[in-house]
Protein backbone atom coordinates (compact mmCIF):
# COMPACT_ATOMS: atom_id res chain seq x y z
CA UNK A 1 0.00 0.00 0.00
CA UNK A 2 2.52 2.76 1.38
CA UNK A 3 4.54 1.73 -2.26
CA UNK A 4 1.47 2.47 -4.70
CA UNK A 5 0.99 5.34 -2.36
CA UNK A 6 4.34 6.99 -2.86
CA UNK A 7 4.71 6.97 -6.83
CA UNK A 8 4.24 10.23 -8.29
CA UNK A 9 1.38 9.70 -10.37
CA UNK A 10 -0.23 8.89 -6.87
CA UNK A 11 0.88 11.84 -5.04
CA UNK A 12 0.01 14.19 -7.91
CA UNK A 13 -3.09 12.81 -8.63
CA UNK A 14 -4.04 12.91 -5.14
CA UNK A 15 -2.90 16.51 -4.17
CA UNK A 16 -4.80 18.04 -7.83
CA UNK A 17 -8.10 16.11 -6.60
CA UNK A 18 -7.35 17.78 -2.69
CA UNK A 19 -7.03 21.04 -4.29
CA UNK A 20 -9.92 21.03 -6.44
CA UNK A 21 -12.65 19.87 -3.84
CA UNK A 22 -10.82 22.04 -0.66
CA UNK A 23 -10.99 25.12 -3.40
CA UNK A 24 -14.68 24.12 -4.63
CA UNK A 25 -16.16 24.11 -0.69
CA UNK A 26 -13.91 27.66 0.02
CA UNK A 27 -15.18 29.49 -2.77
CA UNK A 28 -18.31 27.97 -2.72
CA UNK A 29 -18.81 29.08 0.86
CA UNK A 30 -16.85 32.46 0.33
CA UNK A 31 -19.69 32.81 -2.80
CA UNK A 32 -22.52 32.22 -0.68
CA UNK A 33 -22.20 34.62 2.14
CA UNK A 34 -20.89 37.11 0.44
CA UNK A 35 -23.85 39.10 0.42
CA UNK A 36 -24.91 38.69 4.05
CA UNK A 37 -21.24 39.52 5.04
CA UNK A 38 -21.29 43.21 3.18
CA UNK A 39 -24.80 43.60 4.50
CA UNK A 40 -22.96 43.28 8.00
CA UNK A 41 -19.67 46.04 6.76
CA UNK A 42 -22.61 48.39 5.47
CA UNK A 43 -24.10 48.17 8.39
CA UNK A 44 -21.46 48.53 11.06
CA UNK A 45 -20.21 51.21 8.72
CA UNK A 46 -23.60 53.15 9.04
CA UNK A 47 -23.98 52.07 12.87
CA UNK A 48 -20.29 53.91 13.26
CA UNK A 49 -21.59 57.20 11.35
CA UNK A 50 -24.57 56.70 13.79
CA UNK A 51 -22.80 56.55 17.07
CA UNK A 52 -20.16 59.66 15.67
CA UNK A 53 -22.65 62.16 15.42
CA UNK A 54 -24.65 60.61 18.62
CA UNK A 55 -27.60 59.45 17.21
CA UNK A 56 -26.90 56.08 18.22
CA UNK A 57 -28.72 54.15 21.04
CA UNK A 58 -27.76 50.10 21.38
CA UNK A 59 -30.99 48.01 19.99
CA UNK A 60 -31.92 51.00 17.68
CA UNK A 61 -32.91 49.88 14.26
CA UNK A 62 -29.83 51.36 12.26
CA UNK A 63 -31.41 51.59 8.85
CA UNK A 64 -34.20 53.52 10.35
CA UNK A 65 -31.93 56.04 12.24
CA UNK A 66 -29.64 56.19 9.23
CA UNK A 67 -32.76 58.03 7.28
CA UNK A 68 -31.75 61.22 9.08
CA UNK A 69 -28.47 61.07 7.28
CA UNK A 70 -27.94 62.38 3.56
CA UNK A 71 -24.42 60.64 2.00
CA UNK A 72 -22.80 63.23 -0.42
CA UNK A 73 -19.54 62.63 -2.53
CA UNK A 74 -17.59 66.10 -2.22
CA UNK A 75 -14.76 67.23 -4.27
CA UNK A 76 -11.94 67.75 -1.83
CA UNK A 77 -10.16 70.18 -4.12
CA UNK A 78 -12.87 72.65 -4.59
CA UNK A 79 -15.53 71.65 -1.06
CA UNK A 80 -17.89 71.48 -3.99
CA UNK A 81 -20.51 68.77 -3.78
CA UNK A 82 -20.97 66.34 -7.47
CA UNK A 83 -23.23 64.05 -8.79
CA UNK A 84 -20.50 61.77 -10.44
CA UNK A 85 -20.54 59.39 -8.28
CA UNK A 86 -23.68 57.84 -6.16
CA UNK A 87 -22.89 58.19 -3.06
CA UNK A 88 -24.30 54.95 -0.94
CA UNK A 89 -21.83 53.03 -3.03
CA UNK A 90 -18.93 55.08 -3.57
CA UNK A 91 -15.74 54.69 -1.45
CA UNK A 92 -12.90 57.23 -1.33
CA UNK A 93 -11.03 54.69 1.19
CA UNK A 94 -11.14 52.30 -2.35
CA UNK A 95 -10.63 55.34 -4.92
CA UNK A 96 -7.47 56.11 -3.27
CA UNK A 97 -5.63 52.74 -5.10
CA UNK A 98 -6.82 54.05 -8.45
CA UNK A 99 -4.44 56.48 -9.80
CA UNK A 100 -7.28 58.14 -11.88
CA UNK A 101 -8.98 58.91 -9.20
CA UNK A 102 -6.65 59.80 -6.56
CA UNK A 103 -2.78 61.39 -6.68
CA UNK A 104 0.59 60.50 -4.56
CA UNK A 105 1.19 62.94 -1.83
CA UNK A 106 4.64 63.53 -1.50
CA UNK A 107 6.98 64.41 1.39
CA UNK A 108 6.03 67.45 3.61
CA UNK A 109 2.15 66.95 2.39
CA UNK A 110 1.90 63.33 3.60
CA UNK A 111 1.42 64.57 7.15
CA UNK A 112 -1.26 61.83 8.10
CA UNK A 113 1.46 58.91 6.26
CA UNK A 114 -0.93 57.93 3.74
CA UNK A 115 1.21 58.14 0.70
CA UNK A 116 -1.95 58.35 -1.74
CA UNK A 117 -5.38 60.53 -1.33
CA UNK A 118 -8.90 60.25 -3.01
CA UNK A 119 -9.82 63.13 -5.30
CA UNK A 120 -13.50 62.48 -4.39
CA UNK A 121 -14.63 61.73 -0.74
CA UNK A 122 -17.67 60.73 0.72
CA UNK A 123 -19.16 63.04 3.62
CA UNK A 124 -22.86 62.69 5.63
CA UNK A 125 -24.86 65.01 6.46
CA UNK A 126 -27.14 65.14 9.12
CA UNK A 127 -30.74 66.43 8.92
CA UNK A 128 -31.27 69.12 6.65
CA UNK A 129 -29.24 68.25 3.74
CA UNK A 130 -29.37 72.37 2.97
CA UNK A 131 -28.71 73.58 6.32
CA UNK A 132 -27.29 70.28 7.90
CA UNK A 133 -27.03 69.97 11.62
CA UNK A 134 -23.91 67.87 11.86
CA UNK A 135 -21.48 67.11 9.32
CA UNK A 136 -19.44 63.71 9.29
CA UNK A 137 -15.92 63.13 7.34
CA UNK A 138 -14.07 60.11 6.87
CA UNK A 139 -10.33 60.55 9.12
CA UNK A 140 -7.81 57.89 8.45
CA UNK A 141 -3.85 58.08 8.87
CA UNK A 142 -0.77 56.32 10.75
CA UNK A 143 -1.52 55.59 14.14
CA UNK A 144 1.84 53.56 15.75
CA UNK A 145 1.19 50.20 13.95
CA UNK A 146 -0.96 51.11 11.27
CA UNK A 147 -3.68 52.65 9.46
CA UNK A 148 -6.49 54.22 12.06
CA UNK A 149 -9.54 55.51 10.03
CA UNK A 150 -12.95 56.70 11.53
CA UNK A 151 -15.30 59.43 11.21
CA UNK A 152 -15.14 62.71 12.93
CA UNK A 153 -18.64 64.48 13.31
CA UNK A 154 -18.37 68.12 13.33
CA UNK A 155 -21.78 70.51 13.91
CA UNK A 156 -23.35 72.73 11.08
CA UNK A 157 -20.91 76.06 11.47
CA UNK A 158 -17.84 73.59 10.63
CA UNK A 159 -15.90 74.06 13.38
CA UNK A 160 -17.73 72.26 16.55
CA UNK A 161 -16.51 68.99 16.88
CA UNK A 162 -19.12 66.63 17.81
CA UNK A 163 -17.73 63.73 18.08
CA UNK A 164 -14.95 61.51 16.95
CA UNK A 165 -14.63 57.55 16.70
CA UNK A 166 -12.14 54.82 15.45
CA UNK A 167 -13.61 52.00 13.61
CA UNK A 168 -10.41 49.82 12.45
CA UNK A 169 -6.84 50.78 14.44
CA UNK A 170 -4.34 48.07 15.59
CA UNK A 171 -3.01 50.24 17.99
CA UNK A 172 -1.73 48.82 21.68
CA UNK A 173 -4.71 47.12 23.46
CA UNK A 174 -4.72 49.36 27.18
CA UNK A 175 -2.87 52.25 25.49
CA UNK A 176 -2.56 53.55 22.33
CA UNK A 177 -6.24 51.80 21.71
CA UNK A 178 -8.09 53.77 24.16
CA UNK A 179 -8.63 55.85 21.17
CA UNK A 180 -11.65 53.47 20.99
CA UNK A 181 -13.10 54.26 24.86
CA UNK A 182 -16.35 56.20 25.50
CA UNK A 183 -14.37 58.08 28.12
CA UNK A 184 -11.49 59.36 25.80
CA UNK A 185 -13.76 60.48 22.90
CA UNK A 186 -16.27 62.34 25.63
CA UNK A 187 -13.15 64.85 25.59
CA UNK A 188 -13.78 66.15 22.36
CA UNK A 189 -17.29 67.15 22.44
CA UNK A 190 -17.62 71.03 22.02
CA UNK A 191 -13.71 71.04 20.68
CA UNK A 192 -13.18 73.82 18.27
CA UNK A 193 -11.24 72.71 14.86
CA UNK A 194 -10.12 76.41 14.05
CA UNK A 195 -9.49 79.12 16.23
CA UNK A 196 -9.93 82.29 14.20
CA UNK A 197 -12.78 81.93 11.60
CA UNK A 198 -10.67 82.49 8.65
CA UNK A 199 -7.34 79.95 9.50
CA UNK A 200 -7.24 77.54 7.01
CA UNK A 201 -4.82 75.29 8.89
CA UNK A 202 -6.57 73.53 11.62
CA UNK A 203 -5.69 73.98 15.37
CA UNK A 204 -6.58 71.38 17.15
CA UNK A 205 -4.25 69.08 18.66
CA UNK A 206 -3.36 66.61 21.70
CA UNK A 207 -1.57 67.78 24.08
CA UNK A 208 0.15 66.36 27.08
CA UNK A 209 -0.98 67.74 30.77
CA UNK A 210 -4.46 68.87 30.61
CA UNK A 211 -5.92 70.75 27.82
CA UNK A 212 -6.25 74.23 28.49
CA UNK A 213 -8.22 75.58 24.94
CA UNK A 214 -10.62 74.97 22.86
CA UNK A 215 -9.32 73.38 20.47
CA UNK A 216 -6.86 71.57 22.56
CA UNK A 217 -7.67 67.62 23.46
CA UNK A 218 -6.04 65.86 26.30
CA UNK A 219 -3.61 62.75 24.40
CA UNK A 220 -3.48 59.58 25.59
CA UNK A 221 -1.33 58.74 28.61
CA UNK A 222 1.53 56.45 27.40
CA UNK A 223 0.35 56.31 23.80
CA UNK A 224 3.01 59.33 22.14
CA UNK A 225 2.67 57.54 18.57
CA UNK A 226 -0.86 57.27 18.56
CA UNK A 227 -1.79 60.92 19.94
CA UNK A 228 0.53 62.42 17.23
CA UNK A 229 -0.95 60.29 14.47
CA UNK A 230 -4.39 61.32 15.82
CA UNK A 231 -3.38 64.79 15.60
CA UNK A 232 -1.47 64.54 12.32
CA UNK A 233 -4.61 62.97 10.37
CA UNK A 234 -6.91 65.80 11.41
CA UNK A 235 -4.67 68.32 10.63
CA UNK A 236 -4.50 66.87 7.23
CA UNK A 237 -7.81 66.08 6.86
CA UNK A 238 -9.44 69.16 8.37
CA UNK A 239 -6.69 71.27 5.98
CA UNK A 240 -6.47 72.49 3.44
CA UNK A 241 -5.63 68.94 1.30
CA UNK A 242 -8.60 67.72 2.59
CA UNK A 243 -11.67 68.24 3.85
CA UNK A 244 -10.46 72.16 4.84
CA UNK A 245 -12.31 73.61 1.23
CA UNK A 246 -15.71 72.06 2.40
CA UNK A 247 -15.75 72.91 5.84
CA UNK A 248 -15.06 76.38 4.69
CA UNK A 249 -18.21 76.85 3.16
CA UNK A 250 -20.05 76.37 6.53
CA UNK A 251 -17.47 78.15 8.46
CA UNK A 252 -18.49 81.86 7.52
CA UNK A 253 -21.20 82.41 10.11
CA UNK A 254 -18.77 81.75 13.02
CA UNK A 255 -18.91 82.70 16.21
CA UNK A 256 -15.95 84.56 16.85
CA UNK A 257 -16.22 85.62 20.75
CA UNK A 258 -18.03 82.22 21.88
CA UNK A 259 -13.90 80.49 20.94
CA UNK A 260 -12.15 82.79 22.54
CA UNK A 261 -14.08 83.44 26.03
CA UNK A 262 -14.40 79.94 26.49
CA UNK A 263 -10.56 79.20 26.12
CA UNK A 264 -10.10 80.63 29.17
CA UNK A 265 -12.68 78.95 31.65
CA UNK A 266 -12.06 75.21 30.58
CA UNK A 267 -9.50 73.22 32.30
CA UNK A 268 -9.93 69.50 32.53
CA UNK A 269 -8.42 67.30 34.72
CA UNK A 270 -5.12 64.82 33.37
CA UNK B 1 -2.75 0.68 22.74
CA UNK B 2 -5.82 -1.16 23.06
CA UNK B 3 -9.09 -0.53 20.71
CA UNK B 4 -10.15 2.96 21.36
CA UNK B 5 -13.32 3.36 22.82
CA UNK B 6 -15.93 5.83 22.26
CA UNK B 7 -16.59 7.40 25.73
CA UNK B 8 -13.02 7.01 26.64
CA UNK B 9 -12.12 9.05 23.29
CA UNK B 10 -14.36 11.66 23.91
CA UNK B 11 -13.74 12.42 27.48
CA UNK B 12 -10.11 11.78 28.09
CA UNK B 13 -8.65 14.78 26.51
CA UNK B 14 -11.20 17.07 28.70
CA UNK B 15 -9.17 16.70 32.52
CA UNK B 16 -6.88 13.29 31.14
CA UNK B 17 -5.17 14.34 28.48
CA UNK B 18 -6.38 18.09 27.92
CA UNK B 19 -4.29 19.33 25.01
CA UNK B 20 -3.38 22.73 26.63
CA UNK B 21 -3.07 21.67 30.25
CA UNK B 22 -0.81 18.81 29.45
CA UNK B 23 0.89 18.46 26.11
CA UNK B 24 0.75 22.18 25.98
CA UNK B 25 -0.22 22.93 22.81
CA UNK B 26 -2.59 25.97 21.23
CA UNK B 27 -1.09 28.15 23.96
CA UNK B 28 -1.02 31.46 21.82
CA UNK B 29 -4.93 31.59 21.11
CA UNK B 30 -5.27 30.87 25.10
CA UNK B 31 -3.45 33.80 25.52
CA UNK B 32 -4.78 36.15 22.95
CA UNK B 33 -8.73 35.63 22.86
CA UNK B 34 -9.70 34.96 26.55
CA UNK B 35 -10.25 38.13 27.63
CA UNK B 36 -13.72 37.83 27.69
CA UNK B 37 -16.23 34.84 27.86
CA UNK B 38 -18.13 34.86 24.76
CA UNK B 39 -15.24 35.92 22.35
CA UNK B 40 -13.57 32.45 24.52
CA UNK B 41 -16.65 30.55 23.10
CA UNK B 42 -17.10 31.34 19.62
CA UNK B 43 -13.22 30.65 19.77
CA UNK B 44 -14.03 27.25 21.29
CA UNK B 45 -16.53 26.48 19.00
CA UNK B 46 -14.64 27.04 16.02
CA UNK B 47 -11.73 25.05 17.22
CA UNK B 48 -14.04 21.96 17.84
CA UNK B 49 -15.59 22.62 14.36
CA UNK B 50 -12.11 22.59 12.69
CA UNK B 51 -10.38 19.55 14.94
CA UNK B 52 -13.83 17.61 14.68
CA UNK B 53 -13.98 17.69 10.90
CA UNK B 54 -10.32 17.83 9.75
CA UNK B 55 -9.71 14.67 11.93
CA UNK B 56 -12.75 13.48 9.92
CA UNK B 57 -11.55 14.20 6.80
CA UNK B 58 -8.14 13.46 7.39
CA UNK B 59 -9.29 10.16 8.43
CA UNK B 60 -11.61 9.17 5.55
CA UNK B 61 -8.62 9.65 2.74
CA UNK B 62 -5.97 8.46 5.32
CA UNK B 63 -5.35 4.94 3.22
CA UNK B 64 -5.03 7.08 -0.08
CA UNK B 65 -2.61 10.21 1.40
CA UNK B 66 0.58 9.70 0.05
CA UNK B 67 3.27 10.03 3.24
CA UNK B 68 5.42 12.04 1.39
CA UNK B 69 2.90 14.86 1.20
CA UNK B 70 0.44 13.87 4.20
CA UNK B 71 1.58 17.15 6.29
CA UNK B 72 0.65 19.39 3.23
CA UNK B 73 -2.14 16.94 3.05
CA UNK B 74 -3.33 17.64 6.66
CA UNK B 75 -2.72 21.20 6.54
CA UNK B 76 -4.73 21.97 3.08
CA UNK B 77 -7.87 20.81 4.30
CA UNK B 78 -7.14 22.56 8.07
CA UNK B 79 -7.16 25.44 6.16
CA UNK B 80 -10.27 25.13 3.81
CA UNK B 81 -12.12 24.33 6.91
CA UNK B 82 -10.50 27.46 8.90
CA UNK B 83 -11.42 29.85 5.95
CA UNK B 84 -14.92 28.50 5.91
CA UNK B 85 -15.56 29.17 9.78
CA UNK B 86 -14.07 32.69 8.89
CA UNK B 87 -16.75 32.98 6.24
CA UNK B 88 -19.30 31.88 8.51
CA UNK B 89 -18.30 34.30 11.22
CA UNK B 90 -17.80 36.82 8.79
CA UNK B 91 -21.63 36.64 7.97
CA UNK B 92 -23.34 35.32 11.02
CA UNK B 93 -21.29 36.63 14.07
CA UNK B 94 -19.63 39.80 12.50
CA UNK B 95 -18.90 41.74 15.96
CA UNK B 96 -17.57 38.62 17.24
CA UNK B 97 -15.43 38.08 14.04
CA UNK B 98 -14.13 41.31 14.33
CA UNK B 99 -13.09 41.20 18.00
CA UNK B 100 -11.23 37.42 17.13
CA UNK B 101 -9.73 39.15 14.06
CA UNK B 102 -7.19 37.41 12.80
CA UNK B 103 -7.13 34.64 15.69
CA UNK B 104 -9.33 32.99 13.56
CA UNK B 105 -7.12 32.42 10.51
CA UNK B 106 -4.35 31.40 12.88
CA UNK B 107 -6.58 28.25 13.88
CA UNK B 108 -4.59 26.67 10.87
CA UNK B 109 -1.26 26.99 12.40
CA UNK B 110 -2.69 25.40 16.21
CA UNK B 111 -0.97 22.90 17.17
CA UNK B 112 -3.95 20.61 18.37
CA UNK B 113 -5.68 20.30 15.27
CA UNK B 114 -2.43 19.27 13.41
CA UNK B 115 -1.29 17.27 16.14
CA UNK B 116 -4.71 15.10 16.02
CA UNK B 117 -5.17 14.70 12.50
CA UNK B 118 -1.27 13.33 12.26
CA UNK B 119 -1.54 11.60 15.80
CA UNK B 120 -4.90 9.91 16.00
CA UNK B 121 -6.80 10.08 12.62
CA UNK B 122 -3.98 9.15 10.87
CA UNK B 123 -4.38 5.73 12.20
CA UNK B 124 -8.04 5.62 13.23
CA UNK B 125 -11.65 5.34 11.84
CA UNK B 126 -13.34 8.36 10.61
CA UNK B 127 -15.76 7.51 13.24
CA UNK B 128 -13.47 7.65 16.27
CA UNK B 129 -11.38 10.57 13.96
CA UNK B 130 -14.11 12.67 14.51
CA UNK B 131 -15.59 12.26 18.55
CA UNK B 132 -11.78 12.37 19.00
CA UNK B 133 -11.59 15.88 17.39
CA UNK B 134 -14.96 16.62 18.73
CA UNK B 135 -13.20 15.57 22.72
CA UNK B 136 -9.97 17.62 21.79
CA UNK B 137 -11.81 20.72 21.05
CA UNK B 138 -13.78 20.54 24.01
CA UNK B 139 -10.60 20.22 26.17
CA UNK B 140 -9.32 23.15 24.31
CA UNK B 141 -12.93 25.15 25.07
CA UNK B 142 -12.73 24.16 28.82
CA UNK B 143 -9.28 25.65 29.57
CA UNK B 144 -10.25 28.64 27.30
CA UNK B 145 -13.56 28.94 29.32
CA UNK B 146 -12.08 28.64 32.10
CA UNK B 147 -9.28 31.32 31.73
CA UNK B 148 -11.63 33.32 30.02
CA UNK B 149 -14.23 33.10 33.20
CA UNK B 150 -11.20 34.87 35.72
CA UNK B 151 -9.65 37.63 33.27
CA UNK B 152 -12.94 38.84 32.62
CA UNK B 153 -14.07 38.52 36.53
CA UNK B 154 -11.76 39.89 37.63
CA UNK B 155 -10.47 42.03 34.74
CA UNK B 156 -13.84 43.87 33.93
CA UNK B 157 -16.02 42.80 36.43
CA UNK B 158 -18.24 40.74 34.02
CA UNK B 159 -19.28 37.37 32.98
CA UNK B 160 -20.27 37.18 29.53
CA UNK B 161 -20.75 40.83 29.61
CA UNK B 162 -23.21 40.58 32.84
CA UNK B 163 -21.85 42.43 35.42
CA UNK B 164 -21.21 40.49 38.91
CA UNK B 165 -18.58 42.85 40.46
CA UNK B 166 -19.68 46.97 40.22
CA UNK B 167 -16.45 48.72 38.94
CA UNK B 168 -15.26 51.90 40.10
CA UNK B 169 -15.70 53.97 37.32
CA UNK B 170 -19.29 52.56 37.08
CA UNK B 171 -19.77 53.67 40.43
CA UNK B 172 -19.16 50.47 42.58
CA UNK B 173 -16.59 49.28 44.92
CA UNK B 174 -14.42 46.88 42.56
CA UNK B 175 -11.43 48.59 40.81
CA UNK B 176 -10.09 46.24 37.99
CA UNK B 177 -7.36 44.14 37.39
CA UNK B 178 -5.91 45.52 34.55
CA UNK B 179 -3.07 42.98 34.24
CA UNK B 180 -6.29 40.02 33.93
CA UNK B 181 -6.97 42.40 30.64
CA UNK B 182 -3.57 41.41 28.94
CA UNK B 183 -1.75 38.29 27.08
CA UNK B 184 0.31 37.53 30.20
CA UNK B 185 -2.28 37.05 32.86
CA UNK B 186 -3.41 33.95 30.97
CA UNK B 187 -0.54 32.48 31.43
CA UNK B 188 -0.31 32.93 35.30
CA UNK B 189 -3.75 31.32 34.88
CA UNK B 190 -3.44 28.45 32.98
CA UNK B 191 0.05 27.47 35.29
CA UNK B 192 -2.48 27.58 38.04
CA UNK B 193 -5.19 24.84 35.79
CA UNK B 194 -2.27 22.78 35.11
CA UNK B 195 -1.27 22.60 38.60
CA UNK B 196 -4.75 22.21 40.17
CA UNK B 197 -5.30 19.39 37.27
CA UNK B 198 -1.84 17.56 38.32
CA UNK B 199 -2.77 17.78 42.12
CA UNK B 200 -6.07 15.78 41.16
CA UNK B 201 -4.35 13.57 39.03
CA UNK B 202 -0.60 12.61 40.46
CA UNK B 203 -0.15 10.49 37.59
CA UNK B 204 0.25 13.88 34.92
CA UNK B 205 3.64 15.10 36.74
CA UNK B 206 6.55 14.55 34.92
CA UNK B 207 9.35 13.40 36.33
CA UNK B 208 12.15 15.17 36.07
CA UNK B 209 15.07 15.08 33.30
CA UNK B 210 18.08 15.18 35.58
CA UNK B 211 18.51 16.04 39.38
CA UNK B 212 20.52 18.80 40.72
CA UNK B 213 22.22 18.25 44.01
CA UNK B 214 21.52 20.64 46.79
CA UNK B 215 24.31 23.15 47.04
CA UNK B 216 26.24 22.39 44.15
CA UNK B 217 29.13 24.82 43.70
CA UNK B 218 29.66 26.66 40.50
CA UNK B 219 33.04 25.00 39.23
CA UNK B 220 31.43 21.52 39.59
CA UNK B 221 28.22 22.61 37.92
CA UNK B 222 30.60 22.65 35.14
Amino acid sequence: MAQSNNSIKKILTVAFALCIVCSIIVSTAAVALRSKQQLNQELDRKTNILKVADLYEPGDDVAEEFQKVTPKVVDLRTGEYTDEFDPSSYSGFEAARDPAQSRTLSGEKDIAGLSRQENYSTVYLVGDPQDPDQLIVPIRGQGLWGLMRGYLAVEGNGNTIVGITYYSHSETPGLGAKVDTTQWKSKWEGKKIYSESDDVEPDIELVKGGATKKTEVDALSGATLTSNGVTDMLEFWLGPEGFGPFLAKFRSGIDQEAVNTASADETEGV
Amino acid sequence: MSEPNAKSVLTTPIFKNNPIALQILGICSALAVTSSMSVSLVMSLAVIFVTAFSNFFVSLIRHHIPSSIRIIVQMTIIASLVIVVDQILKAYAYEMSKQLSVFVGLIITNCIVMGRAEGFAMTNSPGMSLLDGIGNGIGYGFILMTVGFFRELFGSGTVFGLTVFETVSNGGWYLPNGLMLLPPSAFFIIGLIIWVLRAINPEQIEENEFEMKANSQPKEAV
